[in-house]
């Protein structure tokens, strides 16, 4: 399975998704770089976290207008794997390809350590190599991850089952409304959220637990 | 052509921000301080001199990127 990994100026995550990438699927990911407009051929496109455009104006919102960000929307629509973590995350919601926004913790703090989350949708081609309800932990680092979305948008994403990670009770680094960590799309094929599955994927890592999201979206066999 | 835009979070919305200045505030010693909201200023200057047509570009630039309209309202005003 083929997958692509979109660059951005600012971006620090890039060469973890990379790694992680290329050790679970067996092949170096390509690369696409902000200003192209075409992608190759590819199974899932990967947007790294970090701070791109050094967090400008919102987090995410410059590199949500890229050109590369049109290429990702026509891949999405045609049915492409998506995921975003952490500032791939926020870019999704600015460009308008999740629903909701992602706005400062309500710590005011940048938040950097492990959390556990819980598998709140199993049905989905990210989360299919896990249980119902699993609880995996992750590590999180951002200053932006608590998810806002109006009460008619969170009715839907909940009654749709669209919520598919949610930190784990009393362990809501941010204060995103209903513990949410992490969302699909309506179809399922666009995945964003905070925390880093690709930082948590062999021993070195001190655990492996987001490894199967991975194996699942690329379809790898365990 | 100079234009000014507000940009603020949308009522019902959480200001963690906005929170902290008012105790920061009330820190300070101001009493009588019910809510703080915090929001972006943009100042725009503009080259061209049609303000009718000013007005839409910038309602357009807040759509397209200064405001995120899922959590915030804009206000434009022309000098």
């Amino acid at each position: 399975m083929k997958s692509a990994v979109v660059l951005l100026p600012g971006l620090n995550r890039d060469r973890d998704m990379i790694a992680a990438l290329t050790k679970i699927s067996g092949q170096a990911p390509a690369t696409v770089w902000q200003t192209d407009t075409e992608i190759p051929d590819v199974d899932l496109i990967a947007i790294p976290g970090g701070f791109s455009f050094g967090d400008y104006l919102r987090c995410g919102a410059i590199a949500a207008r890229m050109p590369v960000m049109r290429a990702v929307a026509e891949k999405a629509a045609k049915g492409v794997m998506v995921i975003g973590v952490c500032n791939g995350f926020q870019i999704l919601v600015e460009a308008g390809l999740l629903p909701g926004a992602l706005m400062r913790n309500a710590s005011l703090k940048f938040v950097c350590r492990q959390v556990k989350l819980q598998v709140a949708n199993a049905n989905t081609m990210f989360t299919r190599r896990y249980k119902p309800g699993q609880i995996i932990r992750s590590p999180v680092a951002h200053h932006d991850g608590n998810y806002f979305a109006d009460a008619e948008t969170l009715a839907r994403l909940e009654g749709e089952g669209q919520v598919v990670f949610r930190y784990a009770e009393g362990t809501n680094p941010n204060g995103s409304i209903n513990d949410i960590a992490g969302i699909v799309n309506d179809k399922g094929n666009v995945l964003g959220l905070m925390p880093h599955p690709e930082n948590l994927i062999e021993a070195a890592h001190g655990g492996s637990d987001g490894r199967a999201l991975f194996e699942g979206a690329l379809g790898i066999a365990t | 052509m100079k234009a000014r835009i507000t940009v603020t979070l949308k009522n019902g919305v959480l200001d963690p921000q906005g929170k902290a200045i008012e105790h920061a505030l009330a820190g300070l010693g101001f009493d009588g301080i019910g809510s703080v909201r915090q929001g972006k200023v943009f100042d725009v200057e503009l080259t061209g001199t049609d303000k009718a047509k000013a007005e839409a570009d910038l309602k357009a630039m807040c759509d397209k990127l200064l405001a995120n309209t899922v959590i915030e309202n804009y206000a434009v005003e022309i000098a």
